[in-house]
């Protein structure tokens, strides 16, 4: 990767086939994507089966569990309202899945063997798929409540009539943008994170290999500066979920409730 | 000026849109923390609204970063 001194950053984000090949035209391929949706999917599963045990006394592993819980049911019912019981499978799916493929995406398994970490949140695929099924029961939800009345949405309620004609078109465009933002921040917010900690890595060695002893010091500073950016990539890797899942009830709260 | 040259400088240009963010987000954070302090009991509730902001305005520097990438590999 690192030959004749090239950075080659994008390497990371390449899928790659497992088992099978793309070339005999056959859309079953299983790749390191689908390989580390399974392998946080299964994180997922350990640990919410783990918890998952209704003890009187709960313990640590219980506790956890139950906070994760609380945490995006006080989210739903504090955004959504009385209502938001019915929502919350969704977003407390995106904002587990979100959370644990971030930070299994983060986890140091190179160190060990060939088993590099694959983030799969760094593909659009995976998150514009997500933000898709968010609108799709955005849209569902609206109609299906309020028919055609759906469209008052983008209709400021005690506005002059100028300023509706005005604002509406501004609405419904940015309506129309938020899928596409829903999906493009998680993804840009991995994909740039893994960017940086990839030319920075490759300063580390490029800077050993100079043999110098100005070299050994930016090399200990590229390091340095590579374990802050990866705390604030565990960071940003909450937030983003975080964030996901507030944007997603948020939404679905103005298509049951209508403003 | 080639085409080479030319993707190289307008990747740069569209990374100063970073930069520009980074004052938003951090215009977000301090406004917040300025009427947290006045008023901590009332900060916790605002966290939600506190994110919500945090993410709009991060969207925009993330935008100009995939703007930069785009002109560097995508052309």
């Amino acid at each position: 990767m690192a030959a004749e001194g090239k950075i080659d950053p994008m390497h990371q984000f390449v899928i790659q086939p497992i088992a099978g090949s793309f070339q005999h035209g056959s859309p079953f391929v299983f790749t390191n994507s689908a390989l580390w949706t399974l392998i946080v999917l299964g994180t997922i599963w350990l640990f919410m089966f783990g918890g998952m045990k209704r003890e009187l006394i709960p313990g640590r592993w219980q506790v956890a569990v139950e906070g994760l819980i609380t945490f995006v049911d006080d989210m739903v019912n504090v955004n959504i309202g009385p209502d938001g019981k019915k929502y919350l499978p969704w977003v407390f799916t995106s904002f587990v899945f979100l959370l644990f493929a971030n930070l299994m995406g983060n986890m140091p398994f190179g160190v060990v063997a060939a088993a590099h970490p694959f983030t799969v949140t760094s593909q659009f695929t995976f998150t514009g798929v997500m933000s898709i099924i968010t609108f799709a029961i955005v849209l569902g939800v609206g109609f299906w409540k309020h028919g055609l009345h759906f469209f008052s949405l983008f209709v400021p309620r005690d506005a002059p009539l100028v300023f509706k004609f005005a604002i509406a078109p501004i609405e419904f465009l940015s309506f129309l943008v938020r899928p596409f933002s829903l999906g493009l921040r998680p993804f840009i917010a991995m994909f740039a994170g893994h960017v940086l900690l990839d030319v920075f890595g490759n300063f580390v060695v490029q800077s050993l290999n100079a043999h110098s002893a100005g070299g050994v010091g930016l090399s200990i500073l590229c390091f340095l500066f590579i374990m802050f950016v990866s705390m604030i990539e565990l960071l940003v890797a909450a937030i983003q979920a975080y964030v996901f899942a507030i944007l997603t009830s948020l939404y679905i709260s103005e298509a049951v409730n209508l403003h | 000026m080639d085409l080479a040259s030319a993707k190289l400088i307008g990747a740069g240009l569209a990374a100063i849109g970073v930069g520009v963010a980074s004052v938003g987000v951090g215009f977000v954070f301090g406004s917040f923390l300025q009427s947290a302090i006045r008023n901590p009991a009332a900060s916790d509730g605002q966290q939600g609204r506190l994110y919500i902001g945090f993410a709009a305005a991060e969207l925009l520097g993330l935008m100009a970063f995939a703007v930069a990438m785009l002109i560097l590999f995508a052309f």
